[in-house]
């Protein structure tokens, strides 16, 4: 493959540049040495020895594709310049490179494992660029967003600062507000034995209260014995995942789980969160030893499939405008459920417009991975940087699909700002809007 | 816990209340609480047309309506305390009595082991405190967590912020903004985390787990740390024995107890949480990974051959401290498990089980198909029932306390055992 090119332009980011200010080159080489030795194994080894620098990635790459094929961002290219540079020199690199393989680590891979698909090996590149955030939240060189994030996740167990009264009252308050609808609506607190344990993520209470009025019209519709719980570990979310604190990370899946134990529940219905499902599924609950997660966890996605199937949703009338469906990497790539979500498009929607390539070959949104957390001084980078996802919605609206729906949060975060950046003038939607707008009450 | 010898061990079943007619005086009824006598099932219920709310026990309102309950829940002395809210004010009902203090907000109420007191979190002027007995402390803080009460309930300790900061002010938060007020009074040291808290036995100290910086992790014992830094740490408990703190502790890759900061188990295990001491305080037992993906409980370090791929959880020792029961989960079913050997039968779920005051015999609830069945020694106690308690020996041992719903009606059944 060809040498990565430059790129121009220095973003100033707190976090990264005062960092980087109190690194000094035996602190790198030390932490880069221990994270090696201590955190990483074959796996690391075998991806590592096995790549043959192909450059196969490059063109599953939205951020590669969508500055034109610049060879600095083809997820090869970012391993180039970041892991095998700290490998070759063992760790002594210095506090300019650790910036620069942190930007690259936190705002220009969304670690959405498109890549790992066109790898003719399988190389999980996201777990590199993981490995490269661990050492660099190791060394205290993290986004300031992304940054402060993970603080509100390390002392409330959320990810948005919600106090333990703001979480109840916002329960208490949808519930009012859904009972001049439905007038025996129940959003059940601590409801032990429960079946189901309904869990969100922090921006939920915080700015996108009307998700929990939908799914507590959805729950109720389809007559689930749910609850809520009113303690910490109602946030399936996870910002440490993504800045590499993995210890944090293990204490919040840790509360989510025990809270779903405690209240005796069979399984944990969780609303439509891509990384949140990587974190309780995958990443956090693997960190605890639990193999599998040890409370069935159910994606939004597979819940309304399931309860669509089963008959217990009826639909008054189907959704009139044209849709087309975003598939989140995370519950795509990582568990496959696009076709129960396109059966439930096909329920609630008269018309399904598919964006090109879609399913496990769909392009990210480029807000995952923690990117959009990473805030305001990369979000040009990250919204030029999916100039793909543009062109693909683009085509889609072309073919007549006025709606996009996204099933995701922070995929509906990323679309929103390449649906404004690029004038694509489409509408966006969570499919629980599509549900609760369309059903019978 | 409460005295349960005054209970009446006499009467077989008795029907206590017929929750089904409850239906035809309230429009609203929410999911029944059961006292630990078992003599009183309550139920937050709707009074009429208006949205007013009360507690419903054994079928009587009580005499004040709310704009809103919620938390029902039976104290240990079997006194029924509700968080009940009127004109936007927040404050406690304990059988139908109110609390003079009102405040903004009020969740998480709590209570001492014999019942005696009652202590909530509360919100007042964007300030966060604790209340016992409708006594709250002095002072509010800028956020409160992690609400603990001693054994006895006459004491309080939260984790509390203790510096403002905004949001995205992560140099500040990273000097450190929490520490840990104990009835209401402030520790005179910042961490950059506090979790969870553990008071003593005696109700004089409290432990907690801190992170001093964004990687080093230990424990401090009424506000001083430890010397000795970890990974990472999970909740500690006092000896009963001396003054002693104990603490699952990550070293390396794998997790260990420590006592006073020195590790005092191996390093077999992957994992180690939920340490317990046996009631006189000579063991210790904890729930462990031996290997990935697999849980037991270990005792003294000492791992039982049993293990389970899903989960273990909710493990109790016997008052003589000789035995070590608990739940575990593989495969999504639900067991109960006495000293390494798991009962027969696997359940839909499986809650916490109960031993005999003299340590002899194990009950635990189990549920299959939405039915509930109350399992003594492993085997099936009287009928199948729509919704059941935790069942409770009798001070001798020799009866079980069964509390259950059939047929819309609540029970309370003593039962002798053979």
């Amino acid at each position: 493959m060809a040498e990565p090119a430059l790129k121009t332009g220095e973003i100033f980011d707190e976090g990264l540049d005062k960092g980087i200010a109190k690194l000094t080159p035996e602190k790198i080489e030390q932490v880069v040495s221990s994270v090696l030795a201590n955190e990483t194994g074959a796996r690391l080894r075998v991806y590592t020895d096995t790549c043959v620098h192909c450059g196969l990635c490059s063109e599953a790459c939205h951020f590669y594709l969508s500055n034109d094929n610049n060879p600095a961002f083809s997820p090869a290219g970012k391993v180039k310049q970041t892991l095998w540079e700290i490998l070759k020199k063992k760790g002594r690199v210095s506090p300019e490179f650790i910036k620069h393989a942190a930007e690259i680590a936190y705002t220009e891979c969304n670690l959405c494992r498109r890549c790992s698909m066109y790898c003719p090996f399988g190389i999980d590149i996201a777990y590199l660029m993981l490995v490269i955030r661990r050492i660099c939240h190791k060394l205290g060189v993290t986004p300031q967003y992304i940054q402060t994030t993970a603080h509100s996740h390390a002392a409330t167990l959320n990810q948005m600062w919600v106090k333990d009264d703001e979480w109840i009252d916002t329960l208490m308050w949808q519930e009012e507000e859904a009972q001049d609808e439905i007038s025996d609506l129940r959003i059940p607190l601590e409801k032990e034995g429960a079946d189901v344990f309904y869990s969100v993520i922090g921006p939920e209470p915080k700015f996108r209260a009307q998700l929990i009025y939908q799914a507590a019209v959805i729950m109720n519709g389809a007559g689930v014995d749910w609850t809520m719980p009113a303690t910490p570990g109602w946030d399936n979310s996870d910002m440490c995942m993504y800045t590499g604190d993995n210890e944090v990370m293990g204490r919040l899946k840790r509360a989510h789980f025990e809270a779903a134990m405690r209240l005796k529940v069979k399984r944990i219905v969780m609303g439509e969160c891509g990384h949140a499902f990587r974190s309780v599924y995958d990443m956090g609950n693997r960190w605890l030893t639990w193999k599998m997660p040890p409370i069935p966890v159910i994606h939004a996605l597979e819940f309304y499939h399931d309860i669509f199937k089963e008959g217990k949703i009826k639909i008054a009338r189907k959704y009139d405008q044209p849709v087309t469906l975003h598939d989140p990497c995370n519950v795509v790539r990582g568990r496959g459920l696009h076709e129960m979500s396109r059966y439930v498009v096909n329920q609630t929607c008269e018309k399904l417009i598919e964006m090109e390539p879609n399913r496990e070959h769909n392009f990210c949104c480029s807000a995952g991975g923690g990117v959009i957390n990473c805030g305001p001084p990369f979000k040009n980078k990250r919204v030029e940087g999916n100039r793909t996802k543009a062109e693909q919605l683009f085509v889609a609206k072309a073919k007549g699909a006025k709606t996009v729906i996204a099933p995701c949060h922070n995929c509906h975060g990323g679309l929103e700002d390449i649906i404004h950046h690029y004038g694509l003038n489409m509408e966006l939607k969570f499919l629980g809007d599509i549900i609760y707008e369309c059903m019978e009450k | 816990m409460h005295d349960s010898g005054k209970w009446d061990w006499e009467t077989g079943k008795k029907e206590v209340s017929d929750i089904g007619k409850w239906m035809e005086e309230f429009e609203w009824i929410e999911e029944p609480y059961v006292s630990p006598d078992g003599e009183k099932v309550a139920s937050v219920v709707r009074t009429g047309d208006e949205m007013e709310f009360t507690a419903c026990v054994n079928g009587t309102a009580w005499e004040n309506t709310f704009d809103k309950v919620w938390y029902l829940r039976f104290t240990p002395d079997n006194r029924l305390t509700g968080l009940v809210s009127d004109m936007g004010e927040w404050t406690v009902a304990v059988d139908d009595q109110v609390w003079e203090n009102r405040f903004e907000f009020v969740w998480n109420s709590m209570f001492g082991k014999d019942g005696r007191n009652i202590a909530i979190a509360a919100q007042k002027e964007r300030k966060y405190l604790a209340a016992v007995n409708d006594t709250a402390w002095e002072h509010g803080f800028e956020n409160m967590t992690n609400l603990t009460v001693s054994p006895d309930g006459e004491r309080t300790a939260g984790v509390i912020q203790t510096v403002g900061f905004g949001e995205t002010e992560f140099l500040k938060f990273q000097e450190g903004c929490y520490s840990v007020a104990v009835d209401g009074k402030a520790w005179g040291r910042n961490f950059v985390n506090v979790w969870e808290l553990a008071f003593s036995p005696d109700n004089r100290h409290v432990a907690a787990e801190v992170r001093t910086n964004l990687y080093d992790y230990t424990i401090a014992v009424d506000g001083i740390p430890w010397k000795e830094m970890f990974a990472s740490v999970w909740k500690p408990q006092f000896s009963p024995q001396d003054e002693s703190v104990t603490a699952p502790v990550k070293i390396g890759g794998s997790w260990t107890l420590a006592q006073d900061g020195k590790p005092i188990w191996g390093k077999k295990f992957i994992q180690v949480w939920h340490h317990m001491y046996s009631p006189d305080g000579k063991k210790l037992a904890a729930v462990v990974a031996p290997e990935f993906g697999r849980w037991t409980i270990a005792v003294d370090y000492n791992a039982w051959e049993l293990t389970f791929g899903d989960l273990v959880t909710d493990a109790v020792f016997s008052p003589d401290g000789n035995s070590v029961a608990c739940v575990g989960k593989e495969d999504d079913k639900w067991m109960v498990a006495v000293n390494g050997t798991a009962w027969d039968g696997k359940f839909d779920m499986a809650w916490q089980p109960v031993f005999s005051p003299d340590s002899i015999r194990v009950a635990a609830k189990v549920e299959k198909n939405g039915l509930y069945t109350i399992l003594a020694d492993g085997q099936p106690l009287g009928k199948e029932s729509e919704a059941a308690w935790d069942p409770v020996f009798s001070p001798d041992g020799k009866k079980l306390l069964i509390r259950s719903i059939r047929e819309g009606k609540y029970f309370r059944e003593v039962i002798p055992l053979t």
